[in-house]
């Protein structure tokens, strides 16, 4: 009798809603039974709506079952589903679920196939193809790969990954390093948890790479404390990676070398922006620094330096191994590649969407997203993580790309997309934005430091009525001052989220109307 | 990540301190292993961390109240953090933060009396498509609903 695979997700989001009991019921079920099963744990599918969700293999196809429950499981054996028998939560074959067929899987394309530990499988579905072509290729030659690719900083910036490279790599030092920037904190963001969790040895392999173009020896990965269970899987897979020869001293027997190591934040917001984490990772309280010198000149202990988010050198590996043509191909005006958005918040099928840049957000929202979780309907969402614009429901048909999402007073961020219901309240939500800062500056300058907590107190004199006109106009005076003046962008974006509310939501504002008596059309709920 | 709280040891304290000296930017791993150790970082350790790695007193001090995650006193046996981001406001963790701060009787940095949970707000657990989230000693729980929450208390309190 031959053994039949079954895949249980490892991913922390499955994880929470019960993966780890399912997996462990479905070993014990397999055994009373006498059937002799392998459970692997894979990364997440990206589906977290239908999380735990189980994997069969049956005639070489992936047949998927979910959302999974511990209770379900005897009825699955009793099913049949080794053999794909009928059950309700059987959902046929997993590249066949709309949600996924839709998708453009780029650098999530192994997320959730592979085990994310097993280096030979990651090796079976095209791992490593992009490094050995890399130690075959001059460094100036994989920087213009990476150029011509069209790859963008998918940390939020959107800066040119090429240019940085290239920059650090025309920098003369004795050291340089790669630095991955995977302090993902943006609320309704979880793609560089869900990459590091579910296929580790891309980011490897794309800091790797990032090494052999810029003649970088040593890389960090800086991790939010936040993630355990990235920061453990990551550590193995280095590991491994050690053990194997693909990082260390002559990696793959090439004469170059290139060490990494994790390094863990402490609960810091602000260490997500590239100073700071740099300041971290040297030992020091996570305090921006000025610019210029810009990193790629003078970063890490003084020395030029890659900091890239995780996506960014996650897209690397393919880039090189099916040439920069490929991967520009996606995309739309500057906006090249594709983008992991990330459906969250009150969502009915929340998760993660790799798509070419150019969708509308109305098909992410509804078209993937499927609206609210609770039936009722979309307010507003809130895109780029809580630095972010509050775009409203009438504005859905615009194409989320860099550009587009800009030129109309928003961003794309790291591509977190957090849906509200017509319940929200917009001054509650411009209130956290400012309580949000306050609470996570990091106090260097003046507009943010001081900004954010006045801003909170003039919000709270609004909503009791003091004055709102004038406080309104001090509030809005107010935001331009920590847009303009502040070093970073925590507090010269923290005033975004706060104008988009109050542009495009003012009724919210005007608590002399009480609750429910506002002109929107949407039925509100004030707390 | 969060571990049980322990009794501080001097002597443990020095080899650890001596342990990560050596490593660049050794300063916050150095303040992540003790706190691993001990459940928090005592203040004793500031002068032998600062001696260690060549730095003032105020330069230890400063790092270790810069960061969320560095406590100076023991914590609760449990680590209970609800998050309180946007993703999980658009599903109600305001109220499920209320709910916890009833249910356990502590505001928000607070320990209960008996010592078994302190509780904390986080801005994100990277949950955000199965909101509201919380973590119990750095396990993740989503769709987290009173009920739930009360379950997961009941079996924190049981083990």
């Amino acid at each position: 009798m031959t053994t039949t695979r079954i895949y249980v997700p490892r991913d922390a989001a499955a994880v929470s809603v019960g993966a780890d009991e399912v997996a462990a019921r479905i070993e014990h079920e397999a055994g009373a039974r006498g059937l002799d099963v392998t459970v692997v744990r894979n990364g997440s599918r990206g589906m977290l709506y239908l999380e735990p969700l189980v994997e069969v293999v049956v005639n070489d196809a992936r047949l998927a079952f979910g959302p999974v429950t511990v209770d379900d499981v005897p009825g699955l054996f009793d099913a049949g589903f080794l053999q794909g028998g009928a059950h309700p939560k059987a959902l046929g074959k997993t590249e066949e679920i709309p949600y996924f067929a839709k998708q453009d899987r780029v650098t999530f394309a192994r997320c959730g196939v592979i085990d994310p530990l097993d280096p030979e499988d990651y090796a079976a579905h095209g791992g490593t193809t992009g490094l050995r072509k890399a130690l075959q290729m001059d460094a100036e030659a994989i920087c213009q790969q990476v150029l011509d690719s069209g790859l963008r900083g998918r940390g939020g910036a959107g800066f040119p990954t090429g240019i940085k490279w290239q920059t650090v790599r025309n920098a003369e030092a004795d050291q340089k390093y790669i630095c991955c920037n995977a302090d993902e904190g943006d609320s309704g963001t979880f793609a560089d948890r869900m990459l590091m969790e579910g296929d580790p040895f891309t980011l490897i392999e794309g800091m790797t790479i990032a090494g052999l173009a810029v003649g970088a020896t040593q890389g960090y990965v800086y991790i939010r404390s936040e993630y355990p269970d990235a920061m453990a899987t990551m550590r193995k897979a280095i590991e491994l990676g050690y053990a194997l020869g693909w990082l260390g001293s002559s990696i793959l027997d090439s004469g170059k070398d290139f060490h990494l190591d994790v390094r863990v934040g402490a609960g810091a917001y602000i260490c997500g922006e590239e100073t700071s984490m740099l300041e971290s990772l040297e030992g020091k309280r996570g305090q921006v620094r000025a610019k210029p010198p810009i990193p790629a000149l003078a970063g890490l202990f003084g020395k030029p330096t890659i900091v890239n988010n995780v996506l960014s050198l996650a897209a690397v590996p393919d880039i090189i191994a099916d040439g920069a043509a490929a991967y520009q191909a996606y995309g739309v005006g500057r906006s090249r590649g594709t983008q992991a958005f990330q459906l969250a918040g009150n969502i009915a099928r929340g998760g993660l969407v790799e798509k070419a840049f150019g969708i509308s957000l109305n098909e992410l929202i509804h078209g993937f997203g499927g609206g609210t979780y609770n039936g009722r309907p979309v307010r507003t969402v809130q895109i780029g993580g809580p630095l972010g614009a509050y775009v409203p429901a009438d504005k859905f048909d615009l194409a989320a790309d860099y550009e587009t999402l800009a030129g109309n007073g928003a961003m794309l961020g790291h591509g977190g997309i957090v849906v509200f219901d017509d319940t929200v309240d917009m001054a509650q939500q411009a209130r956290f934005a400012l309580e949000f800062c306050a609470a996570e500056s990091c106090g260097k300058c003046t507009p943010c430091r001081i900004g954010s907590v006045r801003g909170v107190e003039t919000i709270d004199r609004i909503l009791a009525g003091d004055k709102p006109d004038e406080n309104l106009e001090l509030l809005l005076d107010l935001c331009e001052v920590m847009t303009d003046g502040s070093l970073c962008a925590m507090g010269g974006l923290t005033p975004m989220p706060v104008r988009s509310a109050v542009q495009h939501f003012p009724e919210d504002f005007q608590r002399d109307n009480p609750p429910g008596a506002s002109t929107s059309s949407s039925a509100r709920v004030t707390n | 990540m969060q571990t049980t709280s322990g009794q501080w040891d001097s002597k443990r304290a020095h080899e650890i301190i001596t342990e990560h000296a050596g490593m660049p930017g050794a300063l916050i791993p150095m303040l992540h292993a003790l706190q691993h150790a001990f459940g928090y970082i005592d203040k004793s350790a500031v002068t032998p961390i600062a001696a260690a790695l060549n730095l003032s007193n105020a330069d230890v001090h400063g790092v270790i109240t810069f960061y969320h995650d560095f406590r100076d006193a023991p914590g609760g046996k449990h680590q209970l953090q609800v998050c309180g981001a946007e993703a999980c406001q658009a599903c109600g963790c305001r109220e499920l933060m209320t709910h916890a701060t009833e249910k356990l009787g502590v505001q928000p940095g607070e320990t209960t009396p008996d010592g078994m949970f302190t509780l904390n707000t986080v801005y994100c657990l990277g949950n955000c498509a199965l909101s509201p989230a919380i973590s119990i000693d750095g396990r993740m729980y989503g769709k987290v609903d009173a009920n739930r929450f009360d379950q997961l208390i009941d079996t924190c309190k049981a083990s």
